[in-house]
């Protein structure tokens, strides 16, 4: 599928041919890639985790790893052979001829340096300039990346920016010497929808200047703003390129469909995200329409927050207000979702709602029974109808128990290890999670992440609850993975009629699932309704600029 | 039609620069108070848990004294072997006040520690505060030297066995843990076999010279090194492999400045925060040494002071001890700061 580009054009800022990339003596993990990137032009590099992506962009430095076996056809930077190249002769490249950007600059920055000195270094590297000459450079580099003030921005450290200031930075140390070619790694992936709008209006006018952008992203709907071709690498090829518009509208790939479809994005709720027949979606269950029960306002409050409101100290002893005045009521059998960027109080909130922290005012009730005002005492009866789903499945689990130990425990049968009765609980709780019984001897570390997900989901199921709070359950989630686990919560839901708070900093999953949608910013809920008329019409500026920044596909 | 607020367009200042107010405000407060505010709090609260420290010291070692078998009055007056008559132990036992109950002994000591007075020994019939100063420079010496030349090992060990190579890593990992197990008064020992009995090179007791030194430093470094190696070994690996390097190689940066420019730094953070522990065992480290190698100092003082059940001579140590190890963590603190700036701004 490589017959839009044109070899042999000496023009191009990087060509690559039959790019084969391999680890010690195992399979090779990029099987014969072959692309070429034209000077003020953006080629997307789309795939799922484990695809061969950032191997693929890494070679391009000569950075795949210390015990990666390279080789290609052509591999060239600017016109000039790069195969081959070792120590001294690739550093003099790095940098000069292709710059890298890194998925979130606070690990990606070092953090012990100010930035300053961090964009300084392939100057101080590269050219003959003086402290001087190099202080007057940086300066020039972080205005034209869009940090105001950069005075007073070049002696602070990675940690003291903000999550956009800071991948700014990262992209003016990467283009300090105006390199022709610029390479970023899942530049947005860490950042807020907002912030993300802008660092893609960045990357765009950084194009725009002429320098070539080879964008490396597992999601589609960000690539779509910014990349003129797109590529869709699978499984270490490149099964899908072409003009942005023409894979993303009419993908000709089995591979590439199913990525575009598992975009929940503004699919109606209740659509099926994932291929029915897929290995690992749950037998019995008929992908149907949405036969939910209509949320009527008489219908059963199952949950209520109170004016909700809580603070914790900052370090210089102030209080920060991390959630504040917080009231909804969550519908028996609905799904209200919460969407907020990072720091909005979103966690907090849940917190507070699983009466893992108690409020500073304000009062949470469960079927209309006290909740958080009450003893843990009287609290942990009640405890099993409320469950919890968490982002990072694999941090909430004892990484020493097996899948079969975490279920047992969650099912309070622990005395009856092994018992028939036990086992056959475990295998039903794992069929309704589409999981086979086969997974119960693995521990964690030994599953997938989707697998993981769906361990959490059974865990959460386990006590029977009525309700469910998911925080970021498919965060960390490829986009095909994310649509399964979302469509097994759907199923959930409808089977046993659970009432869901869904809380996402992602508006395309929370638009997807949920009935009711409230926008949380500063640890206030600054608009709520139901989600059609939320995203059809937003009252609020925030909510509109908030809807206005989320990537969408522009096929 | 209403442009979207920050979704196209200039990347400007947007929602994501929420730390503006903040900085001018920080700019606007004169700088020497700012400092003043933020630094005394912190030093008051380190003197009063040095001051906590001390006198929790203070105290477990006056009772731990106190379990030693023997009456005091019988040390004062010339040790278990002196034929003292009752009558003059009577007396040296009013005069030290051994008769009166332990709690008030105990208090009548916090007050002259508190007053800067360590008594007089009694077994060596000097002022403790005198004797343990001029002890206190030799054994200094000793553990700083230790020290520096542990951090000197370790850190060529680590950046070494890091280079590279399966057999570098494994030989470097191998040496620090036989370095780090090696008890002092077998490494000494063997160190004299070797250095002063086969090859006659070095003293095999202390002259005072720095050919004296070179036995004793090298006894109490070499196990140190092992343990700073390892710690540093592994810190260096994860530095190494971390976004902010991969960064670096990207901007061209050579094997050599991605270590001492970036790696390094993040290598010597935890076996910073360890060395004021680290310097607390040399001390301990150091009764062996002196003794061995017959070097005047604090340990040997103390552990001839044990013996003779001396007590102000012990509490005099152990406080001087304690003050050393305080200073020492205050020390590492600093040092700390230094290298890693993220801890300078709360």
């Amino acid at each position: 599928m490589n017959g839009s580009v044109v070899f042999g054009d000496s023009a191009a800022a990087v060509t690559v041919r039959n790019l084969r990339v391999g680890f010690g003596s195992a399979e090779p993990v990029v099987r014969g890639v072959s692309f070429a990137v034209a000077p003020g032009e953006c080629l997307a590099i789309v795939g799922e985790s484990g695809s061969g992506k950032s191997v693929t962009a890494r070679s391009l430095l000569g950075l795949a790893g210390t015990n990666a076996r390279v080789s290609a056809d052509r591999l060239e930077l600017g016109g000039q052979s790069v195969l081959g190249l070792a120590g001294r002769a690739w550093q003099a490249r790095r940098g000069k001829d292709v710059g890298l950007v890194l998925q979130d600059a606070l690990v990606s920055l070092d953090p012990l340096r100010p930035i300053g000195r961090e964009i300084a270094d392939s100057l101080r590297l590269h050219t003959t300039l003086g402290a001087a000459g190099r202080a007057r450079r940086v300066l020039e580099l972080l205005d034209a990346v869009g940090l105001p003030e950069p005075e007073l921005q070049v002696r602070k450290l990675s940690g003291q920016l903000s999550g956009g200031e800071r991948q700014r930075a990262l992209i003016a140390a990467a283009i300090a010497l105006n390199p022709p070619l610029l390479i970023a790694d899942e530049p947005t992936t860490a950042l807020d929808v907002t912030v993300q709008a802008q660092i893609l209006a960045l990357l765009e006018q950084i194009t725009g200047a002429g320098t070539a952008v080879l964008l490396i992203s597992h999601d589609l709907a960000v690539v779509s703003r910014v990349a003129h071709r797109v590529a869709v690498m699978y499984d270490g090829q490149l099964v899908e390129t072409g003009r942005t518009p023409e894979v993303l509208g009419s993908p000709q790939q089995e591979q590439t469909r199913r990525m575009v479809a598992a975009i929940p994005g503004d699919k109606p709720r209740g659509t099926r995200l994932s291929p029915s027949d897929g290995p690992d979606t749950p037998s019995g269950l008929t992908a149907t329409g949405d036969s939910r029960a209509e949320v009527s306002p008489e219908s059963t409050v199952v949950l209520e927050a109170i004016g909700l409101s809580k603070s914790f100290r900052r370090q210089d002893g102030t209080r920060q207000l991390a959630v504040d005045d917080v009231s909804f009521a969550l519908h028996r059998g609905s799904t209200l979702g919460i969407v907020g960027e990072s720091g909005s109080g979103k966690t907090t909130t849940a917190r507070l709602l699983l009466a893992l922290l108690a409020p500073d005012h304000g009062e949470v009730r469960v079927f209309g029974e006290p909740w958080s005002t009450t003893s843990e005492k009287t609290r942990r009866g009640l405890r099993a109808s409320v469950g919890a789903i968490y982002q990072d499945a694999l941090g909430s689990f004892d990484p020493r128990w097996s899948v079969a130990e975490i279920l047992t425990d969650a099912l309070h049968l622990r005395h009856e290890r092994g018992a028939p009765h036990t086992t056959a609980r475990l295998t039903s709780l794992l069929d309704e999670v589409g999981l086979a019984p086969t997974v119960l001897p693995r521990r964690p570390l030994e599953l997938s992440g989707g697998q993981r997900q769906r361990v959490g989901i059974a865990r959460a199921l386990a006590g029977r609850p009525e309700i469910l709070i998911c925080d970021e359950p498919v965060s960390s989630l490829d986009v095909t993975v994310q649509a399964q686990v979302l469509d097994l919560l759907d199923d959930v839901q409808r089977e046993r009629g659970l009432s869901l708070i869904f809380i996402s900093h992602d508006l395309g999953v929370v638009q997807h699932v949920s009935d009711h949608i409230a926008i949380m910013r500063d640890g206030r809920i600054v608009e709520m309704g139901p989600a059609e008329r939320v995203f059809a019409a937003p009252q609020h500026p925030y909510s509109a600029q908030l809807l206005a920044a989320v990537p969408r596909l522009r096929a | 039609m209403a442009e979207p607020v920050a979704a196209a367009g200039h990347p400007g200042p947007g929602p994501d620069l929420p730390d503006q107010g903040t900085v001018s405000a920080l700019a606007r407060r004169p700088a020497a108070l700012g400092i003043f505010a933020r630094v005394f709090p912190r030093l008051a609260a380190r003197l009063a848990g040095a001051v906590f420290v001390l006198w929790m010291v203070a105290t477990i070692t006056f009772f731990a004294v106190r379990l030693i078998p023997g009456d005091p009055a019988q040390a004062v007056l010339g040790g278990p072997g002196s034929q003292a008559s009752p009558e003059a132990l009577a007396a040296v036992s009013a005069q030290y006040g051994f008769d009166q109950p332990v709690i008030v002994q105990y208090f009548a000591q916090l007050g002259r520690l508190a007053t800067g007075d360590l008594g007089r020994s009694y077994a060596l019939n000097m002022d403790v505060g005198p004797l343990v100063l001029s002890q206190l420079g030799g054994t200094l010496l000793l553990a700083v030297l230790a020290l520096a030349l542990a951090w000197l090992l370790a850190l060529a060990l680590a950046t070494w066995s890091t280079r590279g190579g399966k057999v570098a890593a494994r030989v470097g990992s191998s040496l620090e843990i036989v370095a780090a197990a090696l008890p002092h008064f077998w490494l000494a020992t063997s160190l004299i076999v070797v250095f002063s009995i086969g090859l006659g090179v070095l003293p095999p007791i202390s002259t005072g010279d720095v050919a004296g030194l070179v036995l004793p430093v090298l006894t109490l470094a070499v196990p140190l090194a092992g343990f700073l190696g390892q710690i540093m070994r592994e810190s260096l690996l994860v530095a190494l492999e971390s976004p902010f390097v991969l960064s670096a190689r990207a901007r061209g940066e050579s094997e050599r400045g991605v270590r001492w420019v970036h790696a390094l730094r993040h290598a010597s953070l935890p076996a910073i925060s360890l060395s004021g522990w680290a310097f607390g065992s040399l001390i301990s480290g150091a009764v062996v040494v002196e003794t061995i190698f017959a070097r005047p100092g604090l340990g040997r003082t103390l552990l001839n002071a044990v013996t003779l059940r001396d007590v102000p001579v012990v509490i005099g140590v152990v406080m001087i001890v304690a003050v050393a190890y305080i200073s020492m963590t205050l020390l590492t603190d600093a040092a700390s700061r230094l290298v890693d700036p993220r801890l300078r701004l709360t």
